[in-house]
């Protein structure tokens, strides 16, 4: 049976999630396909087609957020082809999908999946807590199973034949309106944080003053500056540096942990990463938990410090 | 306008959560508090309410235990309160979740709805769009600025991937916002004891036509084998010298 995978575009690009559910998705059938949001360009379709998609359903919303438009179509799509497995990324309009169309469809979403299997009833693997357990749920009864799958769960990689047809079909009226009205980008500098090989994230306990430290420290290391929700949510930096539950999941082979507790929400989005080191003053803070080197202390002295040292050694 | 907020009553996430080891449900004791990503939805609605001079409702599903994270919420303003409380909703997953939402709000009547992204303690994050699928409704998701326009409609920043969109739906809608959306407020202590006399509606899944039913089944639960503590130095004022020689043997400078 078929499965499907979900992606949103930017500028004529798929979603990074995109072409690691379709690696998966090939170990799990030979007949693969994708539904995405916007148009893709034609790099965007053969990068699709690179990783298995043998077939590609678009659909434009327009100035629509496109989760209603794109829910009825899948809707319809699912009842033509009866896939087994639709996969959605963790992105907006992801999620946004996979909830109406699960109402629609009356069918569960099973979400935070770091694995799937097919080998019998679908079966979803997630981990819970914080990482501390991991479940094995299946889906029951007939219909397609809707998983919504954790970012990196899956490496991406090229296969398949490597071409693909691309249909184009109407966004189906919904008589549900929601206008986007303005699109800002807010553009970070300095190396992407999902795949820099060094994170450098901050917390709460850097301060709103002393956030500048971490670009900093960053700076003389090439690494990418990431932050705690807290952080986000204070607005000291952009959405886009947040790592977490919501957020980005990285795993670099060094993670520096600056003022941060290591709350659940965060551990989920950097647990994976190859060595964690950690500063904080509280000794009691979780994130020692899983450092490799924790270093109890002031980060306005240990960072400054150590950006001292590494420029020195340079 | 009139609001509803979705609300839960979680464990205290700074206590360890158990799992009942058969069903494999989390445990929730007597005195859950309120999801603090909730507590945001329950300001911007307190907000919206008074530039509109609307009403606060708020809607729960689950056991409704000493119901101080709901008593608390009444304290700061919201004026009412129906509770889902059925022990047949007992696990219930996601969808079903919202559906219960969805017929308990529709039963109420409603402007807006307000819910979070996602709970602290289950995170499956597409509650808010089930629910808004189910009730028809437009769902501004991951709203990091709510705003009433001068024609009554909603406007929000809502957060991307690369920035920000503004989005704007007439009502009714649905909006999901995100934590630090707003500053929630504290009860003082006329709002407690104001909340004492407030309404508190517990209804079951029978009261709105429900019949719970399992699409998924927990086939096991094991523990993830953890990272390992490393090393913990407390800093003398040499700490970065550690962290330096670290840095050296993994290679990355």
């Amino acid at each position: 049976m078929a499965i499907w995978v979900f992606t949103d575009t930017h500028e004529g690009a798929p979603s990074g999630s995109a072409l690691e559910l379709l690696t998966k998705a090939r170990s799990l059938s030979d007949d693969v396909a994708v539904f995405a949001v916007g148009t893709l360009n034609d790099a965007g379709a053969q990068a699709l087609a690179d990783h298995g998609a043998q077939d590609i359903y678009q659909m434009d919303a327009g100035d629509q957020l496109a989760a209603p438009a794109a829910a009825r179509a899948l809707e319809t799509l699912i009842g033509d082809h009866q896939p087994e497995i639709v996969l959605f990324g963790m992105d907006t309009t992801d999620r946004d999908t996979a909830g109406r169309l699960s109402a629609r469809l009356d069918r569960p979403v099973l979400a935070n999946a770091t694995d799937v299997s097919n080998d019998g009833p679908v079966t979803v693997t997630n981990e819970i807590l914080g990482g501390i357990k991991r479940v094995v749920t299946s889906f029951e009864g007939d219909g397609v199973a809707l998983i919504v799958t954790r970012p990196k769960a899956f490496p991406a990689e090229p296969g398949g034949s490597g071409s693909v047809v691309v249909t184009s079909i109407d966004a189906p009226d919904t008589g549900i309106v929601a206008t986007v009205v303005e699109r800002h980008v807010e553009e970070s500098e300095g190396p992407d944080l999902e795949a820099a090989a060094i994170v450098i994230a901050g917390g709460r306990g850097v301060g709103q003053e002393k956030f500048s430290t971490m670009d900093e420290l960053a700076g003389v290391l090439g690494a990418a500056v990431g932050a705690s929700r807290a952080v986000v949510d204070a607005g000291w930096v952009p959405y886009s540096y947040q790592i977490g539950q919501t957020g980005k999941t990285v795993k670099p082979d060094v993670y520096i942990a600056c003022g941060i507790s290591g709350a659940m929400q965060h551990v989920v989005g950097m647990k994976d990463s190859g060595t964690i080191i950690a500063i904080n003053k509280d000794e009691e803070a979780p994130i020692f938990g899983i450092a490799d080197l924790g270093i109890v202390g002031d980060v306005h002295t240990v960072v400054p410090a150590l950006i001292e040292a590494l420029k020195a050694r340079s | 306008m009139q609001i509803a907020v979705c609300v839960k009553q979680i464990p205290d996430p700074a206590t360890p959560y158990e799992l009942d080891p058969e069903t494999h449900f989390v445990v929730r004791p007597e005195d859950q508090i309120m999801d603090e990503t909730d507590t945001y939805g329950v300001e911007v609605a307190l907000q919206l309410a008074e530039t509109t001079e609307g009403t606060v409702t708020l809607f729960s599903m689950g056991p409704t235990g000493t119901q101080q994270g709901i008593r608390r919420a009444l304290a700061t303003g919201a004026d009412k309160a129906v509770i889902v409380d059925d022990p047949a909703l007992k696990g219930s997953d996601a969808l079903t979740t919202a559906k219960v939402l969805a017929a308990a709000i529709a039963r109420e009547g409603f402007d807006l709805v307000i819910t979070g992204t996602e709970s602290t303690d289950g995170y499956t994050g597409v509650v808010p769009q089930q629910l808004a699928e189910l009730l028809n409704i437009p769902s501004l998701t991951f709203a990091k600025r709510v705003d009433v326009t001068e024609d009554g409609s909603v406007r929000i920043e809502r957060q991307t991937t690369a920035g920000y969109d503004v989005v704007e739906a007439s009502t009714p809608a649905l909006i999901s916002v995100t934590s630090g959306v707003v500053e929630p407020r504290y009860p003082n202590f006329k709002g407690i004891m104001a909340a004492k006399k407030k309404p508190v509606d517990t209804v079951t899944a029978a009261d709105l036509g429900i019949s719970p039913s399992a699409n998924q089944t927990i086939r096991s639960v094991e523990p993830v084998a953890s990272r390992e503590a490393g090393e913990l130095v407390v800093d003398d004022g040499t700490g970065f010298e550690r962290i330096v020689a670290l840095l050296e043997e993994t290679k990355v400078i």
